[in-house]
């Protein structure tokens, strides 16, 4: 296991659920109650010093428990390090802790994972539809559940029926 | 041209009197100084702005004066994929256009949605624009763009200006 899995495990032995490697990439899954803790142990240790965030992205699997899952990609510019950390919500209880707090470039990232698979972020300053418009009313378009061609909206053109400027 | 041309012959055998109806040399004029409006939405910008550049050169068939503003543009090619947040803009552009305005689709997305059958994507611009040329292709080359624009000079010809349109040629004009 890496290092840095290693370490998490053993600051956070609540929150950790468990560390997969492959072809290099290290994952960390852990609850989401210590998500916050973990992720800004992750930015705040000198041993980690994760001072960037690349993506945030969001996972539908529709047949499990815990439906969504959030995933943050981190990377360390002074130790070239990365890392993907992962945490799992329920349907009926889909809000993650935001980290825009501690990295300001998650700020449109988590909005757009709240604007295509409808999970919240608690303590995000301004989370508002990023990508759909602010009015959008059908639901999550990145869901399972969701019909591949939409529920109409691409074939609603309510602007013609305004007089032409 | 579909000029008429007549009388004395000059020394080097040119005709000095050409006679023609008024129509035809509105028509003429029209088709001969189309000016496109930019936009680009996709991968078919590239293509287009090819045709534009010295390789191709779509300024011989006097279409080559690019505007960036709709106020001072004829021609509308919608080239690429039109999302639907894209479709009020489009609408916007095209009503500030003046008349007589004419909108190429060009390449499969601005035609039909294209492989994009998907909840943001419109299935063809034709939906909330007329579209008087479409070109096909994925992106179409710009001989293929030239060939619409051509197609579209030989349309321009056929319009009444002072008359109104009878019925058989508006229908096949809209078709």
């Amino acid at each position: 296991m890496s290092v840095i899995a290693k370490r998490i495990e053993e600051s956070f032995p609540t929150g950790f659920i468990k560390a997969v490697e492959w072809r290099g990439d290290v994952a960390i899954a852990v609850k989401r109650e210590a998500l916050h803790q973990v992720a800004s142990f992750l930015r705040e240790d000198p041993a980690m010093a994760f001072d960037y965030i690349i993506h945030v992205s969001s996972v539908d699997w529709p047949d499990e428990e815990e439906r969504f899952e959030v995933v943050y990609e981190l990377y360390s510019i002074r130790h070239r390090h990365r890392i993907r950390l992962k945490t799992r919500v329920p349907e009926s209880d889909c809000v993650v802790d935001s980290l825009t707090g501690l990295w300001k470039g998650a700020d449109f990232m988590e909005r757009e994972v709240y604007d295509m698979m409808g999970i919240r972020f608690r303590n995000h300053p301004d989370l508002r539809r990023i990508l759909m418009p602010d009015e959008y009313e059908e639901g999550y378009p990145l869901r399972k559940d969701f019909p591949l061609r939409g529920k109409g909206w691409r074939d609603t053109f309510e602007f013609l029926d305004e007089p032409s400027r | 041209m579909g000029l008429i041309q007549i009388g004395r012959q000059g020394k080097d055998g040119a005709p000095d009197i050409i006679t023609t109806t008024v129509e035809k040399a509105v028509n003429w004029a029209r088709k001969g100084s189309l000016w496109p409006m930019t936009f680009g939405l996709a991968c078919c910008a590239i293509e287009m702005i090819a045709a534009v550049s010295s390789r191709y050169d779509m300024d011989r068939y006097g279409a080559g004066v690019f505007r960036a503003s709709p106020r001072q543009s004829d021609l509308m090619i919608v080239a690429g994929t039109v999302c639907r947040r894209m479709a009020p803009v489009i609408r916007k552009i095209y009503d500030q256009m003046p008349e007589p305005k004419y909108v190429i689709a060009m390449g499969s997305c601005a035609t039909s949605g294209n492989i994009y059958d998907s909840y943001s994507v419109v299935q063809g611009v034709d939906r909330f624009v007329p579209v008087d040329i479409y070109v096909p292709g994925c992106p179409p080359t710009p001989e293929a763009l030239f060939d619409g624009i051509l197609k579209l000079q030989e349309r321009i010809m056929q319009k009444r200006v002072f008359l109104k349109q009878p019925q058989e040629v508006k229908r096949s004009l809209k078709a």
